[in-house]
């Protein structure tokens, strides 16, 4: 026998970036509003000065990131393997908690280009049949990057977004990205300043054609006050913000630009430690009734609610929907179904400079610190004759110089003197200019439910089945030629180099980045997509599904710009359309 | 690095009781960085929390070739790692609480799929100590720590490239080099993280490389560009170097 809460209008599953802006838009249109965190309380005043400022027990022992005992999921290449699961966190690293993965990001808040929206379209204009491999499952974002200028702009006004225009209004502004969509307001703050790595960077890039611009960051280059009134404090570049949680609270995250606001509304309430495990559907399967969830006392309880908002990580938004029969299970082999459907990660890769005679000062550093060109995106350069679509940020980043795990020159001994010598000749002495890149969606790289591991509330896993195709790896063989003739232009001492090989399968274990996106993907029918323009479930028209799951494919820019504006178009939505006629607000 | 740390370092691997005498302390001047040096328990006096003693005298011989003692900078018993190995195996780690545990396990994945192992870090220890001092017994007649400093480089060398069978010393299923992936790992964690959590002792090894620690403001810093970072280490704690 359950316990039953009080009935709410609104149920909101996580507490991160869009679970925090679904909370404070729909309590200030008036609904009563709960949020159900599964990871624990985290608050400004726990994480003060100096305890962030500790790599082992942050970045090595990720203190602020989902645990895998609770978290994991399962990964495979094909088909064909059975799937094993993430033991510990390797390739990506989701968080929890209050904040969820806003916490713990690196703060790049960089907005996708009007192509990289409408890439099919593209696609189909630029490239002539046969060109590119068959299995792809490209599609358009189903909103337009004009209709979506407002929420960008406004979500970049609650973080204190700091960086330079390339694009206000039509009007190419030097210093910024010329290949970014007309901005209708410059950045609320300007660029963060620059580390040496930077400043190299940027010179080489110039003088070789391209047009360098600094990072868009999160972390604020100067005070600021919000349209929540929240207070964020100037970034002091502690140099531990990705992994970390801010000390300084000049980072962007749920808890400095929107929670602090929203807890003050009466309307407003939250549980920390509670567990989602399904959503509920009424008998007839067309509306939720709400969600049920374990709480601390390990209790089941149910949380009635008029809607339903998963605004969990990507991972956790497919399986919620899996494990409650929303929408239709995605199956590789007939294409048919939606749910699981066009999950898609990113790639990365780098080469890493050694100068002897140069002091980088690493420590010195906000997590989006760097520098980047945009010439190697779709629609800024021609890819066609080399036969992949996709592109890449092309950056020298100095996100933080805490030293476990340091990069040191070829040939460095692992181990031994050579390794001590290794390490006191070469700590902050090396840059390194980096690739972030798109990922295409595939026909078999897609989510389920496994059929075997289960997690300790007895549901089973996700299970992943991903690996790189063609398309990625010669756009890694591409880029890698870019990246190595900066190398050369910059000139040091030696460089190594990490990139894809051409024959590369998808290795779980090394760290690339938390953009895992697609498998509810927003579309125009429900035919290839489990949600519409406005997040909302085709199929269950009172659940909304906002995040990186929205993605039909991976773009070169980093994900939270655009999941945030995502997220406010849908609210207004809501606000504006649903509570007043509730039902699907597209026709199908 | 003086001669007397070194001493006492081969002090205490031959058996022998080794303090350093109180005299010499007394008579020295110590900043800050030193007395926090001097309040970490001195390793020959230690006792762990989790090793039994004769896996101690594994890890003790293992970490100060890991990381030798040189003019460099500090070596790995020096800067007091089996201090911070011992205490992260009997803390949350060493359980894996955070790693998802449950089976079934398939320890023959491709390395591609991670860590695959049935075991926590701490079973990992014990199983791995317990195999290389089995091949050390076979092939040398000696427990591992008992062998010179080359041998016992000749011995981490064939772990790190999986020269060694476990399986054949009685342990299956982990393999050498997963052992020694750990324990390298794991001491070189020790060796670069803040004090507070057993190794770095004196923050010596971050004052060889040039990382400032916790000080974690550098406003006035940002703009100086290719300039050496003037000062030293502060910890968690508070303590400078």
């Amino acid at each position: 026998m359950s316990i039953i809460n009080d009935a709410v209008d609104v149920v909101i599953v996580g507490l991160g970036w869009t679970g925090s802006i679904m909370s404070i838009e729909l309590a200030n249109a008036g609904l009563k509003v709960r949020a159900l965190e599964s990871g624990p309380e985290r608050t400004n005043a726990e994480y003060i000065y100096p305890k962030p400022a500790d790599q082992l027990s942050y970045s090595i022992r990720q203190k602020v990131f989902a645990r895998a005992s609770h978290a994991a999921l399962t990964v495979r290449h094909d088909r064909s393997q059975t799937a094993l699961p993430t033991r510990r966190w390797g390739a990506f690293k989701p968080g929890d908690g209050v904040g969820g993965a806003g916490v713990h990001w690196t703060a790049v808040l960089i907005r996708p280009t009007p192509i990289d929206l409408k890439l099919k379209t593209f696609v189909d204009q630029a490239y002539k049949p046969g060109q590119l491999q068959d299995d792809l499952q490209i599609q358009d974002f189903p909103v337009s990057y004009d209709e979506l200028e407002p929420h960008f702009d406004f979500f970049e006004k609650v973080c204190g977004a700091s960086g330079a225009a390339g694009n206000l209004r039509g009007k190419i502004q030097e210093g910024g990205d010329p290949f970014e969509g007309p901005r209708s307001n410059p950045y609320p703050l300007p660029p963060l300043q620059d580390t040496l790595n930077n400043t190299m960077f940027a010179s080489v890039a110039k003088k070789m054609g391209y047009h360098p611009f600094p990072n868009p960051s999160a972390a604020a280059s100067g005070p600021w006050t919000n349209p929540y009134g929240v207070q964020i404090a100037p970034c002091n570049y502690c140099g531990f913000c990705s992994d970390y949680f801010c000390l300084n609270y000049s980072k962007a995250s749920p808890q400095t630009t929107i929670l602090d606001a929203v807890k003050r509304m009466p309307n407003f309430s939250y549980r920390t430690n509670a567990h989602v495990i399904r959503v509920d559907m009424h008998d007839d399967r067309k509306t939720a009734k709400g969600v049920t969830y374990i709480d601390e006392q390990e209790q089941e309880v149910f949380q009635p609610a008029s809607i339903v908002i998963l605004a969990s990580f990507q991972f956790n938004n497919v399986r919620f929907m899996l494990q409650s029969g929303i929408g239709k299970p995605y199956d590789p082999v007939t294409g048919e179904g939606v749910v699981g459907r066009n999950y898609a990660f990113l790639s990365n890769g780098n080469a890493t400079l050694f100068f002897k005679d140069k002091n980088f000062n690493p420590f010195v550093a906000a997590g989006p610190t760097g520098q980047m060109i945009n010439d190697f995106s779709p629609g800024t350069f021609d890819a066609a004759p080399y036969g992949f679509i996709g592109g890449a940020k092309l950056h020298s980043s100095q996100a933080g110089g805490a030293p476990i795990g340091m990069a040191l020159p070829g040939g460095t001994p692992k181990w031994g003197a050579g390794w001590k010598k290794g390490i006191k000749d070469w700590y902050g002495h090396s840059m390194k200019v980096s690739i972030t890149t798109t990922c295409m969606s595939y026909r078999d790289n897609y989510l389920d439910l496994d059929p075997t591991y289960k997690d300790p509330y007895g549901q089973p896993l996700l299970r992943m089945t991903f690996d790189w195709k063609q398309n990625e790896l010669k756009l890694q063989q591409f880029l890698r030629e870019r990246v190595l003739e900066i190398v050369k232009e910059l000139g040091p001492d030696s460089h190594t180099e990490n990139f894809l090989k051409p024959d590369s399968h998808w290795d779980t274990r090394s760290y690339v980045s938390t953009h895992n996106v697609g498998g509810a993907v927003m579309g125009d029918t429900p035919k290839d997509s489990a949600i519409n323009r406005y997040m909302q479930s085709w199929d269950a028209h009172n659940v909304f599904v906002p995040g990186g799951n929205a993605f039909p494919q991976n773009f070169q820019a980093n994900p939270t710009d655009m999941i945030g504006a995502l997220t406010y178009y849908s609210v207004k939505a809501i606000t504006e359309k649903y509570i007043r006629q509730p039902g699907p607000l597209v026709a199908i | 690095m003086g001669i007397s740390s070194h001493t006492s370092r081969r002090a205490f691997l031959m058996g022998s009781v080794f303090a350093l005498p109180a005299a010499v302390i007394g008579a020295r001047y110590f900043d800050a960085a030193q007395a926090a040096r001097l309040a970490a328990p001195a390793i020959e006096k230690y006792q762990p929390a989790f090793f039994n003693s004769q896996e101690w005298r594994f890890v003790l011989a293992a970490c100060d070739r890991l990381i030798p003692p040189d003019d460099v900078g500090p070596g790995a018993l020096e800067a007091n790692i089996p201090v911070f190995i011992d205490q992260e195996l009997h803390g949350s780690y060493g359980k894996a609480d955070d790693w998802y545990m449950r089976g079934p396990f398939n320890p023959e994945a491709s390395p591609l799929m991670g860590f695959q192992l049935p075991y926590s870090p701490q079973e990992i220890y014990r199983r791995g100590i317990a195999a290389v001092g089995a091949y050390a017994r076979q092939t040398y007649q000696k427990p591992f720590e008992d062998l010179d400093d080359k041998t016992r480089d000749d011995v981490l060398t064939k772990l790190e490239h999986n020269q060694i069978d476990f399986a054949v010393f009685g342990e299956p299923v982990l393999k050498a080099s997963a052992f020694f992936g750990f324990l390298l790992t794991n001491t070189q964690e020790g060796y670069l993280s803040d004090p507070m959590y057993g190794g770095n002792k004196g923050m010596e090894a971050w004052k060889m490389i040039g990382f400032p620690g916790a000080r974690a403001s550098f406003l006035e810093w940002i703009g100086q560009h290719n300039v050496k970072y003037p000062l030293g280490p502060v910890s968690l704690l508070g303590e400078r170097a």
